[in-house]
């Protein structure tokens, strides 16, 4: 049975299933578990590099010089903070109420923005803010390549995190023109668990990419 | 696929659509409109088997022309970068656009009808993935007209060949076009296993448990977790490498504190499960091949699924036998190269349950039977030559010789490619209605047999005397001219036959002097076979109801309670989705995406490195409205009336 199949079905009665699951919700997950791999690849590229490549050259780079972690640490806060309103989206629109769904589908876009901006603010004032510090190839004019993985591993979070907040962008656009109702809530739940997803990396990076270079 | 014979109902609610031009087309569309807009799994998998197909041909030419290279000492038919860009392209291109389409056409084709399923869970998620193959196909071939030509850093492409600044021509675009085609190959690969999970674990029809899917399934869902656990490897690998070449990183660049050795294990992390990703499927067809052929079922069908499930999770463990001679340190090694050992357990009982299956059966020696014997016979030659290579000592003594070439050619062409014919011989019938040739099929095998052995066999001892792959000549006086001219013979007869195979694959659509199939036409034994040939659109007119492993067969010669039974009809028909549009379009933002990505830099008057990226961004809006539209073009969709048993 296609999608659309699956969409005509629903009119009348739920589709079925072999496992019972939706199966938008099956994908869902298949795709999650390719995802873990990508950010997998990309932690483990950022920590074998991490103690071999601070020494290369004349420039021993302490990376707390460059960090901020205050800032990081409250953005931090804001992308989990938005999971709650995701959760909360999620849950209003399994209970059919509308009004509730938008204003949490809202919550969770501010704070997905808001963690956006401080990583383009880290970005820039990484780059260019101390004398063109971290880049993506050089610390202070010599080769390096902790600026490598440090900006495509966090920046590849960032682009996740970007596109989240267009799909529930997109969400919100769609709850506007009256057709939305708790038939979606299977696909806000996938939006929601891609949400959630994105949040539990972050919880993984934040500690192995900055915490730890106060620790070890 | 023939509708006139069924009613026709009008849909109940015209589709609502935002761009009419655009709407999803409905049943009467027919020529190419029909196939560019096809979310039917049949068609996809036919259009994956042509694509690949045309393919192999052009791989396979460029194979001859590394063989005719080497036919006497220092000829120069092609020059050393000639020489290669055509194994760089020869193996990627039997690689992603050969083994693994040729398996992702059997998967879109026979799965759904195996489970007993009307579609994919996603039809237009599985044409993005077609066109998504489509569109890195394209991006490899045209590598050769731009700057540097075909990339020539071989299929592995080890840094430091892909480092910009040793490069042999100026501002080489090869590695460009390989890393952008490979990485929207991963896409069209990634998408369609997602697909293919959600299928098999949801759609499967009531009483079709998990242990009576035929063995062909359970290789789909196990190369499709496969997949999405291997490719994102790669495509970060590649990510990284594309950010080294157009944007200075140091990931791969030894001399700014990079490891290249890196992208040696990102590589093979992907690279070994992919090995496993060619394989299972060709097992997969034998497994369903040799018990209709033997006319008994398969012995140890749980053992054979369980090894199949242990090889591709063993088959991530083992990445780093590809890397012995890099010095990776005793412990690393040893343990790599016990596991190596190990996953000889589980090939070895599948061979035995198929040896198992054959014991005491009437076996028939039809063209499907015969593939299926040489998959079996010529994959074990493979496999005896992948456990010398699992020992340490013995893979330092032939890393990088023509002994590896044989090796992974017994497992890729006696395996892989011997099991793709196999399977086309088997349900070639199915797609066209049509039975093949008998007696060209066997002269196909018998060349291909003879050509296969004549080729590759003699590689082992070149190997062993010492003959190094990859190298465009070597001298006379070595003791290599001899084995080297049988090769060349017999990769030309090879060919002969794979030609011929192609030619009569795709001759069997047209050809109407051909003998009608019939339902079964092999008395086999899953589900598919109680479809007539070709299958309906809608293929089961009612959803049946299984209640045995073997179906077709139990519902022709098994006990009354082993016969499967029916849905009945619903009054509302079969309901089919429309055609659309969207894949394609977003398919093709993704190669506009790419090429403007591809082609994004050029060099300023002064040197330095002008930037535009109108063409990607353009792309990317035409990948993002598609994506967009596709979500809101509606359900769509028309119902069918089939009769009774019409299907």
């Amino acid at each position: 049975m296609s999608e659309a199949a699956a969409a005509h079905a629903d009119e009348h009665h739920e589709p079925y299933t072999s496992t019972g699951i939706p199966t938008k919700k099956v994908l869902m997950w298949a795709f999650l578990g390719s995802d873990c791999m990508f950010f997998g690849t990309l932690i483990s590229t950022h920590l074998i590099y991490r103690k071999i490549s601070a020494t290369v050259g004349t420039n021993y780079l302490d990376i707390r010089d460059i960090f901020d972690i205050e800032l990081t640490s409250f953005s931090t806060f804001i992308l989990l903070a938005s999971s709650l309103f995701m959760a909360l989206a999620v849950s209003a629109i399994h209970k059919g109420n509308l009004n509730s769904t938008r204003w949490m589908l809202f919550g969770t876009i501010i704070f997905g923005a808001i963690f956006l901006a401080c990583q383009v603010y880290e970005f820039t004032h990484f780059a260019y803010a101390h004398g063109n510090e971290l880049t993506l190839s050089t610390y202070r004019g010599e080769p390096h390549v902790f600026g490598s993985t440090f900006f495509v591993l966090t920046g590849t979070h960032g682009t996740h995190v970007a596109i989240g907040v267009f799909w529930l962008l997109g969400w919100l656009a769609y709850s506007f023109t009256g057709k939305m109702s708790t038939a979606d809530a299977m696909d806000i739940e996938c939006c929601g668990l891609y949400w959630h997803f994105v949040d539990i990396v972050w919880i993984i990076i934040f500690p192995v990419v900055y915490l730890m270079e106060y620790a070890l | 696929m023939a509708t006139e014979s069924v009613k026709y109902v009008a849909p109940e609610t015209k589709p609502k659509t935002v761009l009419d031009a655009f709407r999803r087309p409905d049943q009467h569309v027919t020529g190419i409109r029909d196939w560019l807009t096809t979310i039917d799994h049949k068609k996809i998998g036919l259009l994956y088997g042509l694509v690949a197909l045309c393919s192999l041909i052009f791989g396979g030419m460029q194979a001859l022309l590394i063989r005719s290279q080497l036919w006497a000492p220092n000829l120069e038919i092609l020059n050393q970068r000639e020489y290669n860009q055509m194994f760089t392209m020869h193996g990627t291109i039997m690689v992603f656009l050969v083994i693994m389409p040729l398996s992702a056409a059997f998967f879109n084709f026979v799965m759904p009808l195996q489970i007993g399923a009307r579609d994919v869970a996603f039809p237009r998620l599985n044409a993005l993935s077609l066109w998504c193959f489509v569109a890195g196909a394209i991006i490899l071939n045209l590598s050769w007209f731009f700057t540097g030509g075909a990339p020539a850093i071989g299929w592995f492409a080890y840094s430091p060949l892909t480092d910009v600044r040793f490069e042999e021509v100026t501002r080489d675009m090869g590695p460009d076009f390989w890393v952008f085609g490979i990485q929207i190959l991963g896409l069209a690969s990634l998408l369609a296993s997602f697909n293919f999970i959600a299928t098999i674990i949801n759609m499967r029809a009531p009483g079709m448990t998990m242990m009576r899917m035929p063995v062909f399934c359970w290789m789909t869902l196990v190369v499709s977790f496969l997949i999405i656990l291997a490719f994102p490897a790669i495509t970060i690998a590649l990510v990284e490498l594309m950010f080294d070449r157009n944007y200075g990183t140091n990931f791969y660049d030894f001399l700014e504190g990079g490891k290249p050795h890196l992208w040696q294990h990102l590589f093979w992390i992907f690279g070994h499960p992919e090995v496993y990703i060619l394989i299972l499927p060709a097992m997969g067809i034998v497994s369903e091949v040799v018990p209709t052929f033997s006319r008994k079922p398969l012995f140890g069908y749980g053992l054979v699924v369980f090894s199949g499930a242990i090889i591709g999770f063993m088959g991530f463990a083992v990445w780093s036998h590809h890397m012995f001679t890099t010095g990776m340190g005793i412990v690393a090694t040893s343990a790599f190269s016990m596991l190596t050992m190990l996953i000889a357990i589980p090939t070895g009982v599948k061979i035995f349950n198929w040896i198992g299956t054959m014991w005491g059966g009437k076996i028939r020696f039809d063209t499907p039977m015969l593939f299926a014997l040489g998959f079996i016979t010529m994959f074990m030659v493979g496999g005896f030559t992948g456990i010398m290579h699992s020992s340490v000592p013995i893979d330092m003594q032939q890393q990088d010789t023509y002994f590896v070439v044989a090796h992974f050619h017994y497992v890729l062409i006696g395996g892989a490619l011997f099991g793709l014919f196999c399977g086309f011989y088997f349900w070639l019938p199915k797609m066209t209605g049509r039975m093949l040739n008998e007696k060209m099929g066997k002269v196909v095998f018998t060349l291909m047999f003879i050509g296969f052995n004549t080729t590759f066999f003699p590689m082992h001892y070149l190997g062993m005397i010492g003959q190094p792959r990859r190298t465009h000549s070597y001298n006379a006086g070595h003791g290599f001219e001899q084995w080297n001219q049988i090769a060349t013979i017999g990769a030309f007869i090879l060919g002969t036959g794979v030609l011929l195979g192609v030619i009569q694959f795709m001759r069997s659509f047209r050809d109407k002097s051909l003998k009608p199939a019939g339902k079964n036409p092999w008395d086999a034994r899953s589900l598919e076979w109680t479809l007539s040939s070709p299958v309906k659109e809608y293929n089961f007119a009612r959803t049946p109801i299984i209640k045995a492993r073997d179906q077709a067969w139990e519902n022709n010669y098994g006990p009354r309670d082993l016969h499967s039974v029916k849905e009945p009809l619903d009054h509302h028909g079969v309901h089919m989705p429309d055609h659309s549009w969207y894949p394609l379009f977003t398919a093709i933002g993704f190669l506009v995406l790419v090429i403007g990505m591809l082609f994004h830099s050029s060099l300023g008057t002064d040197g330095e490195i002008i930037r535009n990226y109108t063409v990607a961004i353009i792309g990317g809006i035409i990948a993002i409205t598609s994506m967009i539209m596709w979500s809101l073009e509606g359900p769509g969709g028309y119902h069918l009336f089939p009769e009774e048993d019409e299907e």
